[in-house]
């Protein structure tokens, strides 16, 4: 058994921020951004509220086109790409928005069908039992009849998780994939995230504050400031937190606010 | 024997006798787009003799996804219903670890949603007529904490926020104004056009003059102006208060306690009182206009003529009587926009639903009040 898609010349990163700026409007949010996602890594980005952590991950999965720079998912720069090459990279990542996503007129097993119908050619029953057990992953096997309107918000964003992993992805973004979840709930989907790296060398790139996320499943934590429009740290997340000399780094893994 | 390759990237080689142990070779890629066909081949091993025991040898494969494991475990279910061993081999622990997100057995029994669903004909029309019950008996009160609301603003104005009725005093009247002027001017146009083909017969040209007029003031310029506010105003009052309850923002404002008829539905309606008779009385006058270029063009009437017949025609009463009904129309519109948007439930597909419901029951209830304005006419 080797990971998922190795190929024999070194794998090149799934993921390849360069010298990016990204911004609303007449507002820069962030500034020469670079950083890059080695394949089968999990890398946290992380940093105080309105730093513009859900900015790079909308750009980075080609939703927001940067103002300068370029990104590289899989090799190929979303800015740029044809509509083909696009849907092509865009079905070998699965993305857990923010607030879920899921569409409300349809059931949860509806909605993971979703991608699945598409891409794989099964039977009704077969399909049908592919998707309950993506939603048993996620712990929700038995609501597949629930419409989202019918269940919680982490009950939602679990769904949407199920969702997310349909397909496969290669890549996983997630936006703040623990807000709205119990510790323990919380706990279990760092162990479901950690599981899934194992077992399919999924790449990872997350947005989360939650420290310990981080440090239960970060190989690498990419820390923005709002101030300094960019980054401001990068690497193991215990190493930023023990050999730090920078005030801002303390402040964020000591949870001590700024006087 | 089975000795095949997929287009998708895996081999797939079985070896023995048939009906005693055989071995199936597993290599390359195992994957959701290769599941269909794994599962197909997998049922030619077991089916129509079934081997005495099955090795299936997995080390040549490169990539097993969720869809490739779970053909390798239904395979694993199958073989054991028909009490044949199987052993997998050559399987990594990534492989092994991919096995045990997917297992069927473990699966939880589906649970009963809590609101139910579209079943048969019987059932369906059963739940429309509860529904519909449960409807009206929303519209009684909303209707009473509207009259509420009346009474508090009557009393205190203060409490009305009055920089939200001039900014939809804007959107329906101001911005409604184009639209409404347009298809009346056409509508004066039509209608002289129609009846001086009739009246050129019998020389009373003139009197297309008073038609236009009448026609208009009395039903036309009201019923014309309602519809289209309806169309722009109620729809936009009931998709606006809709996503605020998806959105939890009706919620946010209840809690905070803001009375929400006085916060959200107010001021629509007031602005919809105060523009609609307006609107009206500009769709009278484009009306009138529409018909004078008809009469001084193709009948050869005189301005001076035809204005002294509209005038002639028309009464203060009727004028005033078609804008009073603007103002029946304007509760009514605004009323069932908000009632609407404030009963939506369920996500975007609610708010849609109750847009549409918005703009048809308002057109129902200016219909309906309109012949109520008839009867009481009459009897005047
Ligand atoms: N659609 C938008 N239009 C304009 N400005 C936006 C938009 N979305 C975000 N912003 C601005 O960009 C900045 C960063 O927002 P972003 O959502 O990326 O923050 P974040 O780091 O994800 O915060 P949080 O942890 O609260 O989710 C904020 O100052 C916000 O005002
Ligand atoms: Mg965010």
């Amino acid at each position: 058994m080797t990971q998922a898609d190795a190929s024999p010349s070194p794998a090149p990163a799934p993921i390849q921020v360069e010298d990016v700026t990204l911004g609303y409007g007449q507002n820069i949010i962030v500034e020469h951004l670079s950083f890059s996602v080695t394949p089968g890594e999990i890398v946290v980005i992380a940093g105080g509220s309105g730093c513009g952590k859900s900015t790079v991950l909308m750009a980075v999965i080609g939703l927001l086109p940067p103002r300068q720079g370029r990104i590289l998912v899989h090799g190929v720069d979303l800015a740029r790409a044809g509509e083909k090459e696009l849907a092509r990279v865009r079905r070998s990542f699965g993305v857990l928005f923010q607030s879920g996503a899921l569409l409300g007129s349809m059931t949860l097993a509806e909605n993971v069908a979703l991608p699945l119908a598409d891409a794989a050619h099964l039977d009704r029953r077969t399909l049908d039992l592919l998707v309950r057990l993506k939603l048993a992953l996620v712990d929700l096997d038995g609501f597949q009849d629930y419409l989202p309107a019918e269940m919680s918000g982490g009950m939602n964003k679990r769904a949407a998780l199920a969702r997310a992993l349909a397909l496969d992805p290669s890549i996983l973004f997630f936006d703040e994939p623990s807000a709205g979840l119990d510790p323990v709930t919380s706990a279990e989907l760092d162990r479901l995230i950690l599981r899934l790296n194992q077992a399919q060398g999924t790449t990872m790139l997350i947005v989360t504050h939650e420290l310990d996320s981080i440090y239960a499943i970060a190989h690498r934590v990419v820390l923005l400031d709002k101030a300094a429009k960019g980054i401001i740290a990068v690497g193991d997340p215990h190493r930023l937190r023990d050999d730090s000399r920078d005030p801002r780094v303390q402040e964020f893994f000591h949870r001590r606010p700024r006087d | 024997m089975l000795h095949r390759r997929h287009r998708d990237g895996y081999q797939i080689s079985l070896q023995g006798p048939p009906g005693g142990a055989q071995t199936l070779r597993l290599s390359g890629r195992l994957n959701l787009q290769a599941m269909g066909h794994l599962l197909a081949q997998f049922k030619r091993v077991l089916e129509p003799t079934p081997p005495a025991s099955l090795t299936v040898e997995l080390s040549g494969v490169q990539y097993l996804d969720s869809g490739g494991a779970l053909a390798l475990n239904l395979l694993s279910e199958q073989a054991a219903q028909r009490q044949v061993p199987l052993k997998l081999e050559g399987l990594g622990p990534q492989g092994q670890q991919m096995l045990a997100l997917v297992r069927p057995d473990r699966l939880a029994p589906p649970m009963p949603p809590p609101t139910p669903r579209p079943g048969n004909f019987i059932e369906n029309l059963g739940v429309g007529a509860l529904r519909l019950l449960d409807d009206l008996v929303e519209v009684v009160a909303f209707v009473g904490s509207l009259a509420r609301a009346l009474a508090l603003v009557a009393r205190r104005p203060s409490v009305l926020r009055w920089r939200d009725v001039e900014l939809y005093m804007e959107r329906v009247g101001v911005d409604g104004l184009p639209i409404v002027a347009l298809i009346s001017f056409l509508l004066g146009l039509i209608m002289a056009f129609m009846s001086a083909i009739q009246l050129k017969h019998f020389g009373a040209n003139i009197y297309v003059a008073d038609l236009v007029a009448v026609a208009m003031v009395r039903e036309l310029g009201p019923i014309m102006t309602a519809v289209l506010v309806a169309g722009r105003s109620g729809s936009a009052f009931a998709a606006e208060i809709g996503t605020m309850v998806v959105n939890q923002e009706v919620d946010a404002l209840k809690v905070m306690g803001f009375d929400i008829t006085v916060f959200l539905a107010m001021p629509k309606i007031v602005a919809a009182l105060l523009m609609v008779p307006l609107l009206i009385l500009f769709s009278d006058l484009l009306a009138i206009v529409g018909g004078m270029i008809i009469g001084v063009t193709y009948l050869d009437l005189t301005v001076y003529s035809y204005v002294q017949h509209t005038l002639g025609a028309l009464s203060v009463g009727a004028i005033t009587s078609g804008a009073l009904k603007g103002v029946v129309f304007a509760f009514l519109i605004g009323g069932i926009g908000c009632q609407r948007g404030l009963a939506v439930a369920g996500g975007a597909e609610g708010v849609g639903r109750a847009t549409t419901s918005a703009v048809v029951a308002g057109m129902f209830l200016i219909v309906v009040a309109d012949s109520i304005f008839a009867i009481v006419q009459y009897y005047l």
